[in-house]
Protein backbone atom coordinates (compact mmCIF):
# COMPACT_ATOMS: atom_id res chain seq x y z
CA UNK A 1 0.00 0.00 0.00
CA UNK A 2 1.09 3.41 -0.89
CA UNK A 3 1.15 5.88 1.81
CA UNK A 4 3.00 9.09 0.29
CA UNK A 5 3.05 10.36 -3.22
CA UNK A 6 7.18 10.05 -2.80
CA UNK A 7 6.77 6.86 -3.76
CA UNK A 8 5.55 7.54 -7.26
CA UNK A 9 9.01 8.80 -8.92
CA UNK A 10 9.17 9.54 -12.64
CA UNK A 11 12.58 9.86 -13.12
CA UNK A 12 15.85 8.96 -10.99
CA UNK A 13 19.39 10.02 -11.59
CA UNK A 14 21.44 9.00 -8.69
CA UNK A 15 20.21 10.69 -5.34
CA UNK A 16 17.68 12.49 -7.82
CA UNK A 17 14.40 11.89 -7.64
CA UNK A 18 11.52 13.26 -9.31
CA UNK A 19 8.89 12.37 -7.10
CA UNK A 20 4.57 13.16 -7.27
CA UNK A 21 5.60 15.06 -4.61
CA UNK A 22 7.31 17.30 -6.29
CA UNK A 23 6.27 17.83 -9.33
CA UNK A 24 2.44 18.28 -8.22
CA UNK A 25 4.36 20.91 -5.98
CA UNK A 26 5.23 22.63 -8.82
CA UNK A 27 2.38 22.42 -10.10
CA UNK A 28 0.66 23.88 -7.40
CA UNK A 29 3.39 26.77 -7.50
CA UNK A 30 2.72 27.14 -10.96
CA UNK A 31 -1.13 27.96 -10.54
CA UNK A 32 -0.49 29.81 -7.30
CA UNK A 33 2.10 32.28 -8.89
CA UNK A 34 0.31 32.13 -12.48
CA UNK A 35 -3.39 33.00 -11.18
CA UNK A 36 -2.12 35.68 -8.66
CA UNK A 37 -0.35 37.17 -11.50
CA UNK A 38 -3.02 36.99 -13.65
CA UNK A 39 -5.35 38.94 -11.22
CA UNK A 40 -2.73 41.37 -9.63
CA UNK A 41 -1.76 42.55 -13.22
CA UNK A 42 -5.02 44.35 -13.78
CA UNK A 43 -5.16 45.82 -10.16
CA UNK A 44 -7.58 49.05 -10.04
CA UNK A 45 -7.51 51.42 -6.79
CA UNK A 46 -11.24 52.47 -8.02
CA UNK A 47 -14.07 52.44 -6.19
CA UNK A 48 -15.31 49.51 -8.78
CA UNK A 49 -12.69 46.54 -8.95
CA UNK A 50 -13.20 42.35 -10.64
CA UNK A 51 -14.42 39.59 -8.26
CA UNK A 52 -11.14 38.16 -8.53
CA UNK A 53 -9.35 41.64 -7.55
CA UNK A 54 -12.33 41.07 -4.44
CA UNK A 55 -11.73 37.64 -3.37
CA UNK A 56 -7.68 38.11 -3.14
CA UNK A 57 -8.07 41.41 -1.13
CA UNK A 58 -10.67 39.00 1.35
CA UNK A 59 -8.11 36.07 1.53
CA UNK A 60 -5.27 38.48 2.05
CA UNK A 61 -6.82 40.84 4.61
CA UNK A 62 -8.50 37.77 6.48
CA UNK A 63 -4.91 36.57 6.86
CA UNK A 64 -3.83 39.20 7.99
CA UNK A 65 -6.00 40.22 10.59
CA UNK A 66 -6.06 36.34 11.95
CA UNK A 67 -2.18 37.15 12.21
CA UNK A 68 -3.23 40.49 14.36
CA UNK A 69 -5.58 38.05 16.30
CA UNK A 70 -2.90 35.91 17.14
CA UNK A 71 -0.41 38.70 18.58
CA UNK A 72 1.56 40.12 16.00
CA UNK A 73 0.80 44.03 15.46
CA UNK A 74 3.11 44.08 12.66
CA UNK A 75 1.29 40.98 10.71
CA UNK A 76 2.41 42.39 7.17
CA UNK A 77 6.27 41.83 8.37
CA UNK A 78 4.94 37.99 9.01
CA UNK A 79 2.29 37.65 6.05
CA UNK A 80 4.87 36.60 3.05
CA UNK A 81 5.90 33.40 5.59
CA UNK A 82 2.50 32.60 7.23
CA UNK A 83 0.59 33.79 4.50
CA UNK A 84 1.97 31.06 1.90
CA UNK A 85 2.20 28.36 4.55
CA UNK A 86 -1.76 28.95 4.78
CA UNK A 87 -2.26 29.21 1.17
CA UNK A 88 -0.38 26.50 0.39
CA UNK A 89 -1.57 23.56 2.83
CA UNK A 90 -5.51 25.30 1.62
CA UNK A 91 -4.45 25.04 -1.69
CA UNK A 92 -3.14 21.83 -1.74
CA UNK A 93 -6.14 20.59 0.10
CA UNK A 94 -8.59 21.68 -2.41
CA UNK A 95 -6.56 20.03 -5.52
CA UNK A 96 -7.81 16.98 -3.63
CA UNK A 97 -10.90 17.14 -5.61
CA UNK A 98 -9.04 16.91 -8.85
CA UNK A 99 -8.83 12.98 -9.61
CA UNK A 100 -5.33 12.07 -10.01
CA UNK A 101 -3.93 14.73 -8.15
CA UNK A 102 -1.66 13.91 -5.22
CA UNK A 103 -1.50 16.02 -2.50
CA UNK A 104 1.83 17.31 -1.96
CA UNK A 105 0.97 17.74 2.05
CA UNK A 106 0.45 13.95 2.37
CA UNK A 107 4.06 13.74 1.94
CA UNK A 108 5.69 13.34 5.39
CA UNK A 109 8.78 14.93 3.44
CA UNK A 110 6.69 18.25 3.03
CA UNK A 111 5.06 18.06 5.73
CA UNK A 112 8.38 17.98 7.98
CA UNK A 113 10.09 20.19 5.67
CA UNK A 114 6.93 23.20 6.22
CA UNK A 115 7.90 22.18 9.47
CA UNK A 116 11.18 22.66 9.56
CA UNK A 117 10.97 25.90 8.06
CA UNK A 118 8.57 26.82 10.90
CA UNK A 119 11.52 25.87 13.29
CA UNK A 120 14.14 28.08 11.92
CA UNK A 121 11.63 30.73 11.17
CA UNK A 122 10.89 31.31 14.61
CA UNK A 123 14.11 31.80 15.98
CA UNK A 124 14.81 34.28 12.88
CA UNK A 125 11.63 36.21 13.67
CA UNK A 126 12.64 36.08 17.22
CA UNK A 127 16.15 37.09 16.79
CA UNK A 128 15.39 40.10 14.95
CA UNK A 129 12.65 41.03 17.13
CA UNK A 130 14.40 41.14 20.23
CA UNK A 131 18.13 40.44 19.39
CA UNK A 132 19.99 36.82 19.77
CA UNK A 133 20.71 37.42 23.59
CA UNK A 134 17.19 38.67 24.36
CA UNK A 135 15.71 35.15 22.66
CA UNK A 136 18.37 33.17 23.36
CA UNK A 137 17.46 34.15 27.00
CA UNK A 138 13.96 33.35 26.50
CA UNK A 139 14.94 29.68 26.94
CA UNK A 140 15.98 29.98 30.37
CA UNK A 141 12.76 31.64 31.12
CA UNK A 142 11.67 31.51 34.19
CA UNK A 143 15.22 29.47 35.54
CA UNK A 144 17.95 27.69 33.97
CA UNK A 145 16.11 24.18 34.83
CA UNK A 146 13.52 25.28 31.47
CA UNK A 147 16.21 24.88 29.20
CA UNK A 148 16.38 21.84 28.38
CA UNK A 149 12.03 21.28 28.38
CA UNK A 150 12.27 24.50 26.19
CA UNK A 151 14.75 22.95 23.67
CA UNK A 152 12.52 19.80 23.81
CA UNK A 153 9.27 21.61 23.36
CA UNK A 154 11.11 23.15 20.56
CA UNK A 155 11.82 19.86 18.93
CA UNK A 156 8.55 17.98 19.96
CA UNK A 157 6.22 20.69 18.08
CA UNK A 158 7.96 20.88 15.08
CA UNK A 159 7.44 16.76 14.76
CA UNK A 160 4.17 17.43 15.95
CA UNK A 161 3.21 20.42 13.08
CA UNK A 162 4.89 17.48 10.55
CA UNK A 163 2.97 14.32 12.24
CA UNK A 164 -0.35 16.05 12.49
CA UNK A 165 -0.57 17.86 8.92
CA UNK A 166 0.81 14.34 7.63
CA UNK A 167 -1.60 11.76 9.25
CA UNK A 168 -4.61 14.28 8.49
CA UNK A 169 -3.91 14.31 5.04
CA UNK A 170 -2.69 11.05 4.23
CA UNK A 171 -5.31 9.34 6.16
CA UNK A 172 -7.81 11.45 4.00
CA UNK A 173 -6.46 9.99 0.94
CA UNK A 174 -6.25 6.62 2.52
CA UNK A 175 -9.93 6.67 3.78
CA UNK A 176 -11.52 7.38 0.54
CA UNK A 177 -9.01 4.93 -1.43
CA UNK A 178 -10.42 2.24 1.10
CA UNK A 179 -13.52 3.74 0.65
CA UNK A 180 -13.74 3.80 -3.08
CA UNK A 181 -12.61 0.29 -3.01
CA UNK A 182 -15.70 -0.94 -0.50
CA UNK A 183 -18.48 1.26 -1.74
CA UNK A 184 -17.53 3.11 -4.54
CA UNK A 185 -20.87 5.22 -4.77
CA UNK A 186 -22.01 8.10 -2.66
CA UNK A 187 -19.36 7.65 0.23
CA UNK A 188 -16.38 8.50 -1.44
CA UNK A 189 -17.94 12.30 -2.03
CA UNK A 190 -19.19 12.62 1.31
CA UNK A 191 -15.19 12.13 2.38
CA UNK A 192 -14.09 14.03 -0.23
CA UNK A 193 -16.00 17.04 0.75
CA UNK A 194 -15.27 16.00 4.86
CA UNK A 195 -11.54 15.52 3.29
CA UNK A 196 -12.14 19.14 2.02
CA UNK A 197 -13.04 21.35 5.46
CA UNK A 198 -10.26 18.82 6.97
CA UNK A 199 -7.80 20.12 4.63
CA UNK A 200 -9.06 23.65 5.10
CA UNK A 201 -8.97 23.14 8.99
CA UNK A 202 -5.30 21.75 8.80
CA UNK A 203 -4.47 24.62 6.66
CA UNK A 204 -5.86 27.18 9.09
CA UNK A 205 -4.10 25.12 12.22
CA UNK A 206 -0.42 24.65 10.82
CA UNK A 207 -0.56 28.33 9.86
CA UNK A 208 -2.19 29.83 13.29
CA UNK A 209 0.38 27.37 14.98
CA UNK A 210 3.14 28.85 13.51
CA UNK A 211 1.86 32.50 13.87
CA UNK A 212 1.45 31.69 18.00
CA UNK A 213 5.22 29.79 18.26
CA UNK A 214 6.25 33.04 16.29
CA UNK A 215 3.94 35.44 18.73
CA UNK A 216 5.39 33.38 21.66
CA UNK A 217 9.01 34.19 20.41
CA UNK A 218 9.05 37.41 19.59
CA UNK A 219 6.43 38.63 22.89
CA UNK A 220 8.64 37.61 25.45
CA UNK A 221 9.71 41.52 26.68
CA UNK A 222 6.29 41.90 26.93
CA UNK A 223 4.87 40.38 30.01
CA UNK A 224 7.90 42.61 31.65
CA UNK A 225 7.21 45.52 30.53
CA UNK A 226 3.52 44.91 31.76
CA UNK A 227 4.80 44.13 35.07
CA UNK A 228 7.35 46.72 35.35
CA UNK A 229 4.54 49.03 34.43
CA UNK A 230 2.34 47.53 37.12
CA UNK A 231 5.27 47.97 39.51
CA UNK A 232 5.95 51.20 38.99
CA UNK A 233 1.83 52.06 38.93
CA UNK A 234 1.34 49.88 42.12
CA UNK B 1 11.24 5.39 5.39
CA UNK B 2 8.31 7.79 4.80
CA UNK B 3 10.71 10.91 4.61
CA UNK B 4 12.68 11.18 1.62
CA UNK B 5 15.55 13.77 3.07
CA UNK B 6 16.30 14.79 -0.69
CA UNK B 7 12.82 15.55 -1.14
CA UNK B 8 12.55 17.44 2.47
CA UNK B 9 15.51 19.46 0.94
CA UNK B 10 13.48 20.10 -2.52
CA UNK B 11 10.40 21.35 -0.66
CA UNK B 12 11.95 23.47 1.71
CA UNK B 13 13.73 25.12 -1.31
CA UNK B 14 10.18 25.14 -3.12
CA UNK B 15 8.40 26.69 -0.23
CA UNK B 16 10.98 29.40 -0.11
CA UNK B 17 10.58 30.19 -3.81
CA UNK B 18 6.92 30.02 -3.16
CA UNK B 19 6.76 32.37 -0.36
CA UNK B 20 9.37 34.75 -2.61
CA UNK B 21 6.55 34.37 -5.65
CA UNK B 22 3.71 35.30 -3.11
CA UNK B 23 5.63 38.21 -1.99
CA UNK B 24 6.13 39.57 -5.31
CA UNK B 25 2.63 38.48 -7.12
CA UNK B 26 -0.10 38.37 -4.73
CA UNK B 27 0.81 40.07 -1.23
CA UNK B 28 2.16 43.01 -2.09
CA UNK B 29 0.11 43.95 -5.32
CA UNK B 30 -3.14 43.97 -2.61
CA UNK B 31 -2.05 45.36 -0.12
CA UNK B 32 -0.14 48.57 -1.93
CA UNK B 33 -4.01 48.65 -3.47
CA UNK B 34 -5.58 48.37 -0.69
CA UNK B 35 -3.58 51.30 0.68
CA UNK B 36 -3.91 53.51 -2.22
CA UNK B 37 -7.57 52.58 -2.35
CA UNK B 38 -7.14 54.06 1.40
CA UNK B 39 -5.39 56.55 0.89
CA UNK B 40 -7.65 57.57 -1.72
CA UNK B 41 -10.92 57.36 -0.02
CA UNK B 42 -8.98 59.03 2.84
CA UNK B 43 -8.37 62.12 1.05
CA UNK B 44 -11.70 61.69 -1.20
CA UNK B 45 -13.38 62.21 2.56
CA UNK B 46 -11.19 64.79 3.61
CA UNK B 47 -11.75 66.80 0.14
CA UNK B 48 -15.72 66.38 0.87
CA UNK B 49 -15.24 67.24 4.34
CA UNK B 50 -13.52 70.47 2.97
CA UNK B 51 -15.94 70.87 0.60
CA UNK B 52 -18.67 70.81 2.82
CA UNK B 53 -17.06 73.36 5.18
CA UNK B 54 -16.43 75.29 1.77
CA UNK B 55 -20.56 74.85 1.53
CA UNK B 56 -21.04 75.93 5.17
CA UNK B 57 -19.27 78.59 5.41
CA UNK B 58 -20.65 79.39 1.58
CA UNK B 59 -24.19 79.28 3.18
CA UNK B 60 -23.16 80.93 6.50
CA UNK B 61 -22.10 84.21 4.22
CA UNK B 62 -25.18 84.01 2.27
CA UNK B 63 -27.15 84.13 5.30
CA UNK B 64 -25.53 87.12 6.23
CA UNK B 65 -25.76 89.08 3.38
CA UNK B 66 -29.31 87.77 3.07
CA UNK B 67 -29.52 89.08 6.66
CA UNK B 68 -27.59 92.64 5.90
CA UNK B 69 -29.98 92.84 2.60
CA UNK B 70 -33.23 92.57 4.67
CA UNK B 71 -32.14 95.28 6.96
CA UNK B 72 -31.01 97.43 4.26
CA UNK B 73 -34.13 96.84 2.35
CA UNK B 74 -36.84 97.50 5.80
CA UNK B 75 -34.47 100.58 6.26
CA UNK B 76 -34.70 102.28 2.41
CA UNK B 77 -38.32 101.20 3.14
CA UNK B 78 -39.34 102.96 5.81
CA UNK B 79 -36.74 105.80 4.95
CA UNK B 80 -38.87 105.67 1.62
CA UNK B 81 -42.35 105.35 3.81
CA UNK B 82 -41.08 108.11 5.67
CA UNK B 83 -40.13 110.58 2.50
CA UNK B 84 -43.73 109.57 1.08
CA UNK B 85 -45.17 110.59 3.94
CA UNK B 86 -43.68 114.10 4.37
CA UNK B 87 -43.88 114.43 0.80
CA UNK B 88 -47.30 113.94 1.06
CA UNK B 89 -47.63 116.29 4.31
CA UNK B 90 -45.87 119.33 1.78
CA UNK B 91 -47.64 118.56 -0.69
CA UNK B 92 -51.28 118.56 1.16
CA UNK B 93 -50.41 121.36 2.85
CA UNK B 94 -49.06 123.41 -0.53
CA UNK B 95 -52.31 122.31 -2.14
CA UNK B 96 -54.46 123.54 0.93
CA UNK B 97 -52.16 126.54 0.76
CA UNK B 98 -52.97 126.86 -2.88
CA UNK B 99 -56.88 125.95 -2.20
CA UNK B 100 -56.47 128.99 1.03
CA UNK B 101 -55.12 131.40 -1.32
CA UNK B 102 -57.35 130.86 -4.35
CA UNK B 103 -60.31 130.92 -2.24
CA UNK B 104 -59.46 134.22 -1.18
CA UNK B 105 -58.23 135.36 -4.63
CA UNK B 106 -62.09 134.49 -5.47
CA UNK B 107 -63.17 135.95 -2.37
CA UNK B 108 -61.72 139.17 -3.34
CA UNK B 109 -63.09 138.50 -7.18
CA UNK B 110 -66.09 138.28 -6.17
CA UNK B 111 -65.88 141.24 -3.72
CA UNK B 112 -64.45 142.94 -6.51
CA UNK B 113 -67.42 142.35 -8.45
CA UNK B 114 -70.28 143.09 -5.90
CA UNK B 115 -68.59 146.60 -5.63
CA UNK B 116 -68.32 147.00 -9.36
CA UNK B 117 -71.71 145.79 -9.95
CA UNK B 118 -73.13 148.00 -7.25
CA UNK B 119 -71.01 150.89 -8.19
CA UNK B 120 -72.63 150.31 -11.85
CA UNK B 121 -75.91 149.70 -10.39
CA UNK B 122 -75.68 152.89 -8.37
CA UNK B 123 -74.45 154.68 -11.24
CA UNK B 124 -77.16 153.06 -13.39
CA UNK B 125 -79.82 153.67 -11.10
CA UNK B 126 -78.65 157.29 -10.47
CA UNK B 127 -79.31 157.67 -13.88
CA UNK B 128 -82.32 156.01 -14.11
CA UNK B 129 -84.23 157.48 -11.37
CA UNK B 130 -83.10 160.81 -12.06
CA UNK B 131 -84.73 160.69 -15.99
CA UNK B 132 -87.45 159.24 -14.31
CA UNK B 133 -87.79 161.55 -11.89
CA UNK B 134 -87.34 164.46 -14.44
CA UNK B 135 -89.57 162.84 -16.81
CA UNK B 136 -92.48 162.45 -13.77
CA UNK B 137 -91.62 165.96 -13.05
CA UNK B 138 -91.90 167.10 -16.41
CA UNK B 139 -94.92 165.16 -17.01
CA UNK B 140 -97.17 165.81 -13.47
CA UNK B 141 -96.01 169.53 -12.58
CA UNK B 142 -94.43 172.29 -14.84
CA UNK B 143 -91.91 172.54 -12.62
CA UNK B 144 -88.00 170.75 -13.46
CA UNK B 145 -86.23 168.58 -11.34
CA UNK B 146 -83.87 171.16 -11.00
CA UNK B 147 -86.11 173.58 -9.95
CA UNK B 148 -87.81 170.79 -7.23
CA UNK B 149 -84.24 169.86 -6.23
CA UNK B 150 -83.42 173.80 -5.40
CA UNK B 151 -86.39 174.42 -3.53
CA UNK B 152 -86.37 171.41 -1.57
CA UNK B 153 -82.90 172.58 -0.89
CA UNK B 154 -83.52 175.64 0.00
CA UNK B 155 -86.90 174.50 2.02
CA UNK B 156 -84.40 172.41 3.84
CA UNK B 157 -81.97 175.43 4.74
CA UNK B 158 -84.98 177.53 6.24
CA UNK B 159 -85.71 174.57 7.84
CA UNK B 160 -82.64 174.52 10.23
CA UNK B 161 -83.31 174.94 13.52
CA UNK B 162 -82.13 177.88 15.29
CA UNK B 163 -78.94 176.44 16.89
CA UNK B 164 -77.68 174.94 13.42
CA UNK B 165 -78.44 178.21 12.08
CA UNK B 166 -75.96 180.55 14.87
CA UNK B 167 -73.37 177.47 13.77
CA UNK B 168 -73.75 177.96 10.44
CA UNK B 169 -73.70 181.66 10.44
CA UNK B 170 -70.56 181.50 12.59
CA UNK B 171 -68.83 179.50 10.12
CA UNK B 172 -69.58 181.71 7.58
CA UNK B 173 -68.17 184.49 8.81
CA UNK B 174 -65.13 183.12 10.20
CA UNK B 175 -64.77 181.94 6.64
CA UNK B 176 -62.51 183.66 4.53
CA UNK B 177 -62.94 182.33 1.44
CA UNK B 178 -67.47 182.55 0.13
CA UNK B 179 -69.93 180.07 1.22
CA UNK B 180 -69.93 177.00 -1.85
CA UNK B 181 -72.94 175.93 -3.29
CA UNK B 182 -72.44 172.47 -5.29
CA UNK B 183 -74.90 171.29 -7.34
CA UNK B 184 -74.80 168.31 -9.66
CA UNK B 185 -76.92 169.90 -12.61
CA UNK B 186 -75.83 174.06 -13.83
CA UNK B 187 -78.56 176.08 -12.10
CA UNK B 188 -80.12 178.91 -13.58
CA UNK B 189 -79.19 182.72 -12.37
CA UNK B 190 -83.16 182.67 -11.17
CA UNK B 191 -82.15 179.63 -8.85
CA UNK B 192 -78.47 181.57 -7.99
CA UNK B 193 -80.72 184.56 -6.78
CA UNK B 194 -83.54 182.11 -5.34
CA UNK B 195 -80.78 180.45 -3.26
CA UNK B 196 -78.30 183.46 -2.30
CA UNK B 197 -82.03 185.09 -1.02
CA UNK B 198 -83.44 181.84 0.67
CA UNK B 199 -79.61 181.57 2.36
CA UNK B 200 -79.08 185.07 3.18
CA UNK B 201 -83.14 185.33 5.22
CA UNK B 202 -81.71 181.94 6.79
CA UNK B 203 -78.31 183.07 7.88
CA UNK B 204 -80.25 186.97 8.83
CA UNK B 205 -76.69 187.97 6.80
CA UNK B 206 -75.56 188.68 3.29
CA UNK B 207 -73.57 185.31 2.78
CA UNK B 208 -71.35 185.82 -0.35
CA UNK B 209 -71.56 182.68 -2.71
CA UNK B 210 -69.99 180.49 -4.69
CA UNK B 211 -71.36 178.42 -7.45
CA UNK B 212 -70.11 175.34 -8.58
CA UNK B 213 -71.36 172.08 -10.65
CA UNK B 214 -70.25 168.87 -9.30
CA UNK B 215 -71.81 165.92 -11.70
CA UNK B 216 -70.84 163.59 -8.09
CA UNK B 217 -73.36 164.85 -5.99
CA UNK B 218 -75.80 162.72 -7.42
CA UNK B 219 -78.69 164.90 -8.59
CA UNK B 220 -78.76 166.91 -5.14
CA UNK B 221 -77.25 170.48 -3.71
CA UNK B 222 -75.09 171.25 -1.25
CA UNK B 223 -73.93 174.67 0.52
CA UNK B 224 -70.75 173.79 2.45
CA UNK B 225 -68.44 176.32 4.57
CA UNK B 226 -65.53 174.76 6.47
CA UNK B 227 -66.83 172.47 9.05
CA UNK B 228 -70.79 173.09 8.07
CA UNK B 229 -72.70 171.12 5.07
CA UNK B 230 -76.61 171.61 4.39
CA UNK B 231 -77.29 169.19 1.74
CA UNK B 232 -80.35 167.66 -0.39
CA UNK B 233 -79.67 165.30 -2.96
CA UNK B 234 -80.67 161.70 -3.70
CA UNK B 235 -77.53 160.06 -3.14
CA UNK B 236 -79.54 158.63 0.34
CA UNK B 237 -82.39 156.80 -1.41
CA UNK B 238 -79.60 155.26 -3.54
CA UNK B 239 -77.90 154.60 -0.12
CA UNK B 240 -80.94 152.97 0.93
CA UNK B 241 -81.46 151.27 -2.60
CA UNK B 242 -78.16 150.14 -2.57
CA UNK B 243 -78.16 148.28 0.51
CA UNK B 244 -81.41 146.95 -0.14
CA UNK B 245 -79.93 145.87 -3.28
CA UNK B 246 -76.65 144.49 -1.78
CA UNK B 247 -78.93 142.60 0.59
CA UNK B 248 -81.13 140.53 -2.04
CA UNK B 249 -77.68 139.83 -3.68
CA UNK B 250 -76.49 138.55 -0.87
CA UNK B 251 -79.57 136.02 0.14
CA UNK B 252 -79.83 135.40 -3.38
CA UNK B 253 -76.36 133.54 -3.42
CA UNK B 254 -76.19 132.02 0.11
CA UNK B 255 -78.35 129.16 -1.03
CA UNK B 256 -76.03 128.80 -4.38
CA UNK B 257 -72.79 128.95 -1.96
CA UNK B 258 -74.02 126.41 0.67
CA UNK B 259 -75.26 123.76 -1.99
CA UNK B 260 -71.47 122.40 -3.25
Amino acid sequence: MRLSPDEIIYWQQGWFKLNATLVFTWALILVLAVGARLVTRRLTTEHRRSRWQNLLEIVVTAIVQQIEEVGLPDARKYLGFLGTLFLFIAAASLCTVIPGFEPPTGSLSTTAALALCVLVAVPLFGISDQGLRGYLKSYIEPTVIMLPFNLISEVSRTLALAVRLFGNMMSGGMIIAILLTITPFIFPVIMTVLGLLTGMVQAYIFSILAAVYIAAATRNREPKTSLNQQESHG
Amino acid sequence: MLIDWFTVGAQVLNFLILVWLMKRVLYQPILDAIDAREARIAKELSEAAATQTAAEKTRDDFRQKNATFDQERAALLAKAAEEAKTERQRLFDAARLAADAQKAKRAESLKNEAADFNASLRHKAQTEVFAVARRTLADLATTSLEQRAAEVFMDRLRSLDPAAKDQFARAIKAAASPALVRSAFDLSLEQHAEIRRAVNETLSADVPLRFETAPDLVGGIELTTPGQTVAWSIAHYLDTLEKRVGDLIAEKSRPARAQP
